[in-house]
């Protein structure tokens, strides 16, 4: 196996892991975490603020090097605009997030219990990630 | 507003979120691949206009099958959204629709976009955390109500 592949298994893994020990595997807590006017659970915070404060420097350090470890180019996303489409996308996003507690994540990860809901949720997921694909892809 | 600090655990969120923070540096150093969950899942569908498919199927594969040893040795670290079953399509398809025209979610844009500085990432996190926020608030029991 090539070590590029290897990383990416051994990223999938490290990515459970923390999804799990995190809370983000339970809607409940991610929906106590948006109830900033209720009663707010703040945990939530640490996973993100964790999460960039390991991935920022790794960033610093591979963009001087100009290319990663095991492989030939540094794969940016190539837009840079704000535009409609992106924000009414983060929109949608964040009402689906509000209703159920899963984001996209969590949701492949709860595929293992072989729960109903979560199988229901990435199967429209996944269903709605095809679609704008076929009927309205990007353009860059 | 009140902080519940009967469900808050700072210890685990903040080491399951050192552990997301070294899945995405491992992925973005090693391979120079952005993890995020949107465009791989999208990426890995039948007739992708994304080229490469095999670093997506074997992130993907290391992330179900660790996540199901998990669950084998910690059932409780799992729960069932609470939402009824119509609630919970509508919103997988929000989330897929809404995660494909925004090109990211809570990690492409949330842990690395905002670890890139993308201008584009910070409108997209500000955005859905609103947009979720006020939905929380408009479904209660979750929101004003709890």
């Amino acid at each position: 196996m090539k070590p590029a592949s290897i990383v990416a298994l051994v990223s999938g893994a490290l990515f459970a892991a923390g999804l799990t020990l995190s809370g983000m595997t339970r809607p409940e807590k991610v929906l106590g975490f948006l109830s900033v006017t209720g009663r707010w659970d703040p945990s939530l915070a640490l996973v993100m603020g964790g999460a960039i404060a390991v991935m920022a420097p790794f960033v610093y350090w591979t963009r001087r090097r100009a290319r990663p470890l095991f492989a030939a180019t540094l794969h940016e996303p190539s837009a840079t605009s704000v535009d409609g489409r992106l924000l009414f996308g983060s929109a949608l996003f964040g009402v689906g997030w509000g209703l159920v507690g899963y984001c996209p994540g969590p949701a492949l990860s709860a595929l293992v219990t072989g729960s109903i809901p979560a199988l229901a949720f990435v199967a429209a997921m996944l269903a709605g990630l095809w679609l704008v694909d076929r009927l309205a892809p990007a353009t860059a | 507003m009140s902080i519940d600090l009967a469900s808050f655990t700072p210890v685990r969120s903040l080491a399951g979120g050192l552990l997301i923070g070294l899945a995405s540096a491992v992925l973005y150093a090693g391979a120079g691949r952005i993890a995020g969950i949107s465009g791989i899942a999208a990426g890995l569908l039948p007739r992708s206009p994304s080229d490469e498919r095999a670093w997506r199927a074997l992130f993907t594969v290391g992330l179900l099958a660790t996540s199901a040893l998990i669950a084998g040795f910690a059932p409780s670290m799992f729960s069932s959204p609470t939402a009824s079953l119509a609630t919970v399509v509508l919103g997988g398809l929000l989330v897929g629709v809404g995660t494909r025209l925004a090109n990211g979610c809570t990690s492409g844009h949330g842990v690395c976009g905002l670890s890139r500085r993308s201008p584009r990432s910070l409108a997209s996190v500000l955005t859905f955390m609103f947009c979720a926020g006020v939905t929380v608030l408009l479904t209660a029991p979750h929101g004003a109500a709890r």
